[in-house]
């Protein structure tokens, strides 16, 4: 297939890619544009490990064609950090053992940020229902409930202090 | 030794949390090099076939393809096993199973080089071939591979004390089958390999081969890919980038990690393989299922009199760690409890599927399964509490087992009493109502292995550390982070022996030019071996500091503290500087022959002609004292585990021997609906010793990440198979785990504090897991009354159990659905390879022939 030129905005810049119709957007994000955070885990959509945010909802970049999230607002791992410092939640993932080997880290992130920007007080069975669509082999989940409550109280702790 | 520690025993967050949390950590296949070409591999359709012959034209014209690669590109043998160097990287003559690795096409991108496997023409001899290991092991022809007669692996008989009159003695005796299915790592990153050759100045030609790939023992690559490439390893450089989860199926070298380099070298290019799910389900080197036949005896008080256990292992069809698998099987059932009378006869066998491995708990975690059940069963019978029979049998340490196993720290009381405290044991046992229960079980692993599978001299770690005047402590280490917390162990230790902050110390680790070799993150032996080997390299750099700082302090070597980044002269003040001893100012002679302060420069220089010698440095000016008096400032430490900790001299005793031991106990607690058979899993308390919490962050997250993986086997991972074909390879068919499916771990951590472990530190990554499975198995019979003799605990398997107990009729699940399928096929391991009693295949079905496993027709 020949490549076209696609239009990209990611982590809010603006890119020019060209791409095959067919190419996921998560090989283009990895390829083309070097942004290797989102990772590959699985064949079938079924890992979440490529989680990306389309217009703030979390998605699987490996289910959608490059080409179709044109004029849409991408957000990956890499446009997660503040200002070059990590935020709440990329802290206290570190902090509370919420990634170990780190590779499923990226799209549970994702996937928490959409979780919490729908439903800013999520109970124990949201957090659970929420995280139910990527896999993690590593912590058995437990830590990453841990993290996601710390950094609930940590915004709202920051937000607090600057009012 | 002081419990007061700065660094160790603080929850800490991996110093590489960062790079994982912002995504800008490289794992192998986020690496790309210029002129990158990516590889794809063909794989055998058939489980057992004879190549007659390879054509790869076709392949090669393909616009895009630069090269293809087969067997005799590279027709040398390896394997992790200096026993078992029976694989090619690309099969020679056979193909073993369904997934075996025939031909790699490189080409410049991944959808040409699929292309041109559809390009490569195979002739194959479709042969017999063997799923079941019980018929496996009959066979005399047709054999998998010809040195293995009834494709038979290896078997081991061992007999410890007097078995047959500890039967005699016994009160009551149990005696069962239990069988274990297939289960596999399933870490979250397919394997990956990218290598790439320099050309040599001086030559001209191709010379220096460099290879990342996702691993967890370099240095066994290094070697593995000299003997394949015949290259000496001098030549090789094995780096180890970011790896998303091991769990043993990155143990060895897997075929992709071989292919990689022979297509570089023939492509004479950079080449990348990154397996799909499905090919590293393909690849395996997991758990073998197993069918133990066990019997225990136990007097009236509880104590156990003998144990026999007689062990198959369907392995697969190439060695991989097969033989260490099975001599674990038997070996650990010493040292948890006191057994005096032990009877070990284990088959390790090969079946025309994917090899099987080293998965988490290694070849303890089915027997473990098989005996915590069983004597849960003897406990019952003789009316004893199933935490009370486990604290009839303790053994008291330090002792030497009957196997001959050095057990030195021993937590496993404490576990004990800690899980039932917290679990509300006694108060809640038996009355839970109705199909609600709890479950205990204990189980155990090694903090390495004493004995190292190339058998050598060798230290099985060293550490070298760099000091330079920059303050900085650079440590290398040939230890792999696999997600276990390595490199964050390696800083902490370095940090609390040298008192400087964490944030000084930089790892370096698992690069075979840089670092000095470690052998690799498998047996749980990281932290004890190569942790014990950085303590030592600090420990040495700690020595020429102090004797620096001494001088300039006017002091004892022995009274200084190092700790928050200073070096205090400690006069039994806390934090109180000592009076200044202006008597002693002589300029003392440094290795530059020069009378010091000459050759410092700037603001310190003048500082120090000002001031007379104090009672506290700052790190870096104690560094910087030391590298005036020593030069630059290095150490090295090394480890091998010492002579009396490696065993006995029987005929596989070099299995089951390790410094030291971690221990666990655990209860769970589960429902069973008895409609349906399904088990939730409610809440498992996992109290485990790991001698000492280096990290409570991180050891709170092996012991939940153990349980989880433990509950996964229990419940709901199985490999299916059928015809050799793997039937669920994706991680939903397997059924790993999610976050709603993922019960609450409450891990204790036990601490009996190691005399040989870095501060008293053991494992704490793999101990935990085989005592869920039984914990769970257990509380089922609390629950309900059944017993499981087969695992996983799948509603179907619950549901005949339970209707078995109340002589209900059994229910034929397949019943109507298919007439074709045997009764409960999965329970044999889905073999369907009965003439005329298989499905009818399709005539232009590949797969289809009239020839029978087995012997003679």
């Amino acid at each position: 297939m020949k490549k076209e030129l696609i239009e990209l905005r990611v982590n809010r810049r603006t890119h020019e890619v060209a791409s095959e119709p067919s190419a996921l957007l998560l090989d283009v994000l990895r390829q083309q544009l070097q942004l290797t955070g989102s990772k590959r885990g699985c064949d079938d959509s079924s890992c979440g490990a490529c989680t990306v945010l389309i217009d703030g909802v979390a998605m699987m970049s490996c289910t959608l064609l490059a080409a179709s999230c044109q004029g849409q607002e991408i957000t990956t791992i890499e446009g997660v950090s503040e200002h070059g410092s990590l935020s709440a939640i990329q802290k206290a993932y570190g902090d509370w053992g919420g990634a170990q080997c780190g590779y499923c880290t990226p799209g549970f992130i994702m996937t928490v940020k959409s979780l919490l920007a729908e439903n800013p007080d999520p109970s124990e069975e949201d957090i659970r229902a929420a995280l139910s669509s990527n896999l993690c082999r590593c912590t058995g989940y437990n830590q990453m409930y841990e993290a996601i409550r710390s950094a609930i109280h940590a915004e709202r702790q920051a937000a607090a202090t600057t009012k | 030794m002081s419990n007061d520690f700065s660094i160790i025993g603080k929850p800490t967050a991996m110093v590489d949390a960062a790079e994982k949390t912002t995504g800008s950590g490289k794992y192998t296949d986020d690496l790309s090099l210029p002129g990158l070409l990516i590889g794809k591999i063909l794989h055998s359709p058939y489980p057992h076939a004879r190549i007659k012959s390879i054509d790869t034209n076709r392949a090669e014209k393909l616009h895009g393809v630069v090269a293809v690669v087969i067997g005799k590109d590279a027709p040398k043998t390896y394997g992790i096993l200096p026993v078992g160097h029976d694989e090619y990287p690309l099969a020679l003559d056979k193909v073993r199973y369904v997934g075996d690795n025939v031909a790699c096409a490189v080409a410049t991108s991944e959808a040409i080089a699929e292309k041109a496997l559809e390009l490569i023409d195979v002739d194959y001899e479709v042969l017999p071939a063997y799923f079941d290991p019980e018929e496996s092991m009959k066979a005399e022809s047709h054999l998998i591979h010809d040195h293995k007669p009834n494709n038979l692996e290896k078997d081991y008989h061992h007999v410890f004390g007097d078995p047959e009159k500890g039967f005699a003695e016994a009160d009551e005796v149990a005696e069962a089958r239990f069988i274990a299915n297939e289960v596999t790592h399933a870490a979250m990153e397919p394997h990956s390999t990218l290598a790439a050759f320099e050309v040599d100045p001086h030559t001209g030609k191709p010379g220096r081969l460099t290879v990342w790939s996702s691993t967890q023992v370099p240095y066994y690559l290094q070697h593995k890919l000299s003997l394949v490439l015949e290259m000496p390893m001098a030549q090789i450089r094995v780096i180890k980038p970011l790896v998303g989860g091991g769990f043993g199926g990155k143990s060895e070298v897997i075929p992709l990690e071989i292919i990689a380099a022979v297509a570089a070298r023939k492509a004479q290019a950079p080449v990348k393989i990154t397996y799909t799910r499905e090919e590293v389900f393909w690849a395996h080197r997991g758990r073998p299922r197993t069918i133990v036949d066990l019997k225990t005896g136990v007097k009236k008080d509880g104590r156990i009199t003998a144990v026999k256990a007689r062990v198959v292992q369907d392995g697969g069809a190439y060695c991989s760690y097969g033989v260490v698998t099975i001599l674990y099987s038997g070996a650990l059932l010493g040292a948890l409890y006191d057994i005096p009378n032990i009877q070990y006869d284990g088959y390790r066998v090969l079946t025309n599927k994917p090899a099987c491995g080293a998965m988490r708990g290694h070849g303890t975690v089915n027997v473990r399964f098989a005996f915590e059940s069983q004597l849960d069963e003897l406990a019952a019978k003789i009316g004893m509490d199933p935490a009370e029979i486990r604290q009839r049998n303790l053994l008291e340490p330090p002792c030497i087992t009957v196997n001959g196993l050095r057990v030195q720290s021993y937590g496993l009381p404490e576990c004990i009493e800690e899980t039932v405290k917290r679990s509300g044991w006694k108060d809640r046992k038996g009355k839970l109502g109705k199909g609600r229960g709890l479950g205990i079980a204990c189980s155990h692993y090694v903090s390495g292995a004493a004995n190292s599978i190339i058998r050598s001299d060798m230290p099985h770690s060293t550490v070298n550390i760099k000091i330079d005047r920059d303050g900085g402590v650079v440590v290398y280490t040939g230890a792999s982070e696999i997600g276990q917390g390595s490199d964050t162990m390696t800083a902490q230790i370095a940090a609390e022996t040298l008192g400087c902050s964490l944030s000084r110390v930089r790892v370096i680790a698992a690069d075979t030019d840089l670092t000095p070799i470690d052998i690799g993150s498998y047996s749980s032996r990281v932290t004890f071996m190569a942790g014990n080997a950085t303590l030592r390299a600090a420990q040495e750099v700690k020595k020429l500091i102090a004797a620096a700082a001494a001088k300039k302090m006017n002091c004892a070597e022995e009274s200084l503290t190092f700790r928050d980044d200073s070096v205090s002269r400690n006069n039994g003040q806390t934090g109180a500087l000592a009076p200044v001893d202006q008597a002693e100012q002589s300029p003392a002679a440094t290795v530059s022959g020069r009378v010091e302060g000459q050759i410092l420069r700037g603001s310190l220089q003048q500082k120090r002609k000002d001031e007379g010698p104090k009672g506290q440095m700052t790190f870096e000016e104690a560094v910087v004292a030391a590298i005036d008096f020593h030069g630059a400032l290095t150490g090295t430490g090394s480890y091998a585990p010492p002579p009396e900790a490696r065993g006995g001299k029987h005929k596989g005793a070099g299995v089951g021997p390790s410094p030291a031991y971690s221990y666990s106990a655990q209860v769970a607690e589960v429902s069973v609906d008895e409609d349906t058979g399904e088990v939730t899993v409610h809440k498992v308390w996992a109290a485990h010793d790991c001698g000492r919490a280096l990290n409570p962050v991180s050891v709170e997250g092996q012991i939940i990440g153990s349980v989880w993986m433990g509950m996964g086997q229990a419940l709901t991972e199985e490999m299916v198979w059928k015809d050799g074909m793997l039937m669920n390879p994706g991680l939903l068919e397997y059924r790993s785990p999610s976050a709603v499916e993922s019960p609450s771990v409450e891990p204790i951590i036990v601490e009996s504090i190691d005399p040989e472990g870095p501060f008293g530190a053991k494992e704490c990554s793999e101990g935990s897991l085989a005592a869920t499975i039984p914990a769970i198995s257990n509380a089922i019979y609390d629950a309900v009354g059944v017993r499981l003799h087969e695992s996983p605990f799948t509603p179907e398997r619950v549901l005949a159990a339970i209707r078995a107990m109340k002589h209900a009729k059994s229910v034929n699940l397949t019943e109507g659905v298919d007439p074709t399928s045997p009764k409960r096929f999965r329970e044999h391991g889905g073999s369907l390879w009965f003439k005329g009693k298989g499905p009818e295949r399709h005539a232009l079905d590949p797969c289809r022939h009239d020839v029978s496993a087995g012997g003679a027709e």
